[in-house]
């Protein structure tokens, strides 16, 4: 029998992994990667309290955390898409894919 | 007794993988260690008894967007030749914050409750039945299954456009 | 403990089960081994059926290409296959310089496991099979996305900007036919109603083929797109990129692509087989499980046998024509198909229970032939146009730039005294 804890303890310290990667890497991509660590976290919060409080019981409608979820995993397809398609626009422009060289509306 | 033991292999696999997403030199390695991440968390839904979740972030994670991160970096690879610091000046600043928020979070989390609970009865099989004829019921989830259909048809035409090779266009 | 000659499968797992509990081990750590044995058999049996499948696949595009196939080694050239086999055993693993190792080695691997991961959820009787997962046919669409993924490693591993550039066409290639694959499925599990394949092979009393032919046909092209073999065969396109993304591949890593070439070929016609012909459905198969495993195998070889015949007389698109072929003429279809099918089937529904149980079945069936014929009908009607438009620039009313006449050389004069 596995506590609640341990999953809870394993979607905080991969939402922080990716907030590392997000916070301190050069490379735009590589920030998109961490973006998608996070989302996974998220995703292993809401399965991992789903199952444990509400898949049992018909009244408490279970199918709830389902829409969750997939909206989440939509969210992320859609995210990533049109992200790494501006990464690629401007790589074509400027020829960096560094975070800190696109910097034109800087004030 | 061997479910913890067989969780713990997979969460401690999934997390040094995800370790090395953050901090590999090479961003083919990262985009290689990031599907080993995804491959865990599917597994992890499979542990949580969400077998159609498990399935589609396979599907929709490892097959698709994993994918399309090892094309843009096959795409972008001229410049960012691998060599030199993969981080910023101030990662440590990252690294304490980081470590700060994952303390704070357990220990906001552990004054909670439920935080010991045990899993309770598992789920019916016919939860997928249920769960389709949800997503199309009005009184339901019928508009966010739509608002995430309009939210794909945006990003795609958003980024077929952005992407699309303008020949002769603004330089 | 049931018959043996009835079903040999079930007689086995359950002797088994009973030689580990009568040694005294728990029940939990019984079924765990009987699963790992099972499935290891299971990983064997496919990789030496694979050698029975290259010899037929030799054999048999030998025939269609006029000639004898290999009739040499062995009674009728059956012994061919360990022939090659041992020859790529012993080949040298000829690893070029600056490539990335464990990539480099992981990519075959992987390639193979993801079709053999597929057999995990087929049905081959009644009683025997893997996995009856609640998402079959979700898994089986997720498994073969894995495929992609060992090609890009593949092509990016080996440090070959050739091998790169056919990783690239392979992987639009199969990204692109995953999407008229996964809509196609949706038809058998409308049908059906579940996602469990052995309750899809339970629900065709009518085979789906004839209630569903439009998916069954975009089921199919998009297998055979998917696996890379001819007509579709520009992931390794001999003539042109000189074996695409394996070319720095030589012994048995090779020999694994190939190996997961044929066997995704003899997966892709048990999977249609099961989804579209009813599987291990036949006469007295309820009864004597072992017959359902004949017919499976018999509709297998069937539809094999059709991939073979395609893959010997069709020449090779180019990667526009697939495109084509993909986006502008299998999607719409299958599209059009399922909308159709959803709209009739449940308009029809609640008439067709009022009948009775064999003239709703032959009704409903007759209905969804009629809607098929109609899907295809209006969809040929509106695609002629699309896809029979002429794409050339007229070039001969452009103005093209004439060359200018060169001024006429002058004549090279041989100089005094140097005549030979």
């Amino acid at each position: 029998m596995i506590p609640l804890y341990w999953f809870l303890a394993f979607s905080i310290a991969l939402f922080c992994i990716g907030l590392f990667g997000v916070l301190a890497r050069k490379n735009a991509i590589a920030m998109l990667m961490g973006i998608e660590l996070m989302l996974n976290a998220v995703n292993i919060n809401l399965i991992a309290f789903w199952r444990y409080f509400f898949a049992g019981d018909a009244q408490l409608d279970p199918t709830r955390a389902f829409a969750f979820v997939a909206i989440v995993f939509v969210a992320a397809a859609a995210e990533t898409a049109v992200g790494l398609a501006l990464i690629i626009s401007v790589y074509r422009r400027r020829t960096t894919v560094v975070a800190n060289d696109m910097n034109l509306m800087k004030g | 007794m061997i479910l913890q033991i067989l969780f713990i292999i997979i969460a401690v696999v999934t997390l040094v993988s995800a370790i090395f997403v953050v901090t590999a030199h090479k961003l083919m390695h990262a985009a290689l260690w990031l599907v080993l991440a995804l491959f865990g968390v599917a597994v992890l839904f499979a542990f949580l008894e969400a077998s159609f979740f498990a399935v589609v972030q396979v599907l929709v994670y490892i097959g698709a967007i994993a994918i399309l991160v090892i094309f843009a970096v096959m795409l972008t690879r001229r410049v960012m030749d691998d060599s030199g610091p993969q981080l910023i000046k101030g990662w440590w600043v990252a690294l304490v914050g980081v470590g700060a928020l994952f303390v704070g979070l357990l220990a906001a989390l552990g004054t909670w409750v439920g935080f010991q609970a045990g899993p309770g009865p598992s789920p019916d099989p016919a939860l997928l039945t249920q769960l389709g004829s949800d997503l199309v019921d009005p009184t339901k989830y019928a508009i966010p299954f739509e608002v995430a259909s309009i939210l794909l048809l945006a990003a795609l035409v958003g980024a077929i456009y952005i992407a699309a090779d303008k020949k002769g266009g603004k330089e | 403990m049931p018959n043996f000659w009835s079903d040999p499968f079930g007689f086995l797992i359950q002797w088994f089960n009973n030689l580990l509990l009568g040694w005294g081990l728990p029940g939990g750590t019984v079924q765990f081994i009987a699963y790992v044995v099972g499935a290891f058999i299971l990983v064997a049996g496919s990789l030496f059926f694979c050698l029975l499948l290259i010899w037929a696949e030799r054999k048999i595009g030998g025939r269609v290409q006029d000639r004898l196939g290999p009739n040499r080694v062995g009674p009728f050239g059956l012994v061919q296959a360990v022939a090659d086999m041992l020859k790529i055993f012993t080949k040298e693993f000829v690893t070029p310089d600056g490539v990335d190792k464990v990539v480099y080695n992981l990519a075959p691997i992987m390639s193979v496991a993801a079709v053999i991961l597929l057999w995990a959820v087929i049905p081959f009787t009644i009683t025997f099979y893997g996995n009856d997962l609640n998402v079959g046919v979700l898994y089986l669409v997720a498994v073969g996305g894995l495929a992609d993924l060992s090609i890009v490693m593949a092509g990016w591993s080996s440090n070959n900007k050739f091998a790169l550039l056919g990783a690239f066409r392979a992987v639009a290639q199969l990204i692109s036919y995953e999407v008229p694959l996964v809509i196609s499925l949706l038809l058998p599990v409308m049908l059906s109603g579940s996602m469990k394949l052995n309750e899809i092979v339970r629900a065709q009393d009518v085979p789906f083929i004839v209630t569903a032919p439009i998916a069954a046909a975009i089921f199919f092209i998009s297998s055979i797109a998917e696996n890379g073999r001819a007509p579709f065969d520009l992931m390794e396109a001999e003539s042109e990129i000189v074996a695409g993304f394996n070319v720095e591949y030589s012994g048995l890593k090779f020999g694994f692509f190939f190996v997961g070439d044929f066997l995704h070929a003899f997966t892709i016609a048990m999977l249609f087989s099961v989804l579209f012909l009813g599987g291990w459905r036949g006469p007295g198969a309820d009864q004597i499980p072992i017959l359902g495993f004949v017919y499976m195998m018999i509709k297998t070889s069937i539809m094999y046998f059709l991939g073979l015949l395609v893959r010997f007389s069709l020449p090779r698109f180019r990667i526009d024509q697939m495109m084509n072929i993909n986006w502008k003429m299998l999607t719409p279809i299958a599209l059009g198909a399922v909308m159709a099918t959803a709209f009739v089937d449940k308009a029809t529904a609640n008439v067709l229970a009022t009948t009775t149980p064999v003239l709703g079945v032959i009704l409903r069936t007759l209905i969804l032939l009629v809607t098929n014929g109609m899907v295809l009908w209006v969809a040929s009607d509106l695609m002629g146009s699309v896809l029979t438009r002429k794409e050339r620039r007229v070039v001969a009313l452009e103005a093209r730039p004439v060359a200018r006449p060169e001024p006429p050389a002058a004549p090279i004069e041989p100089t005094e005294g140097e005549v030979s």
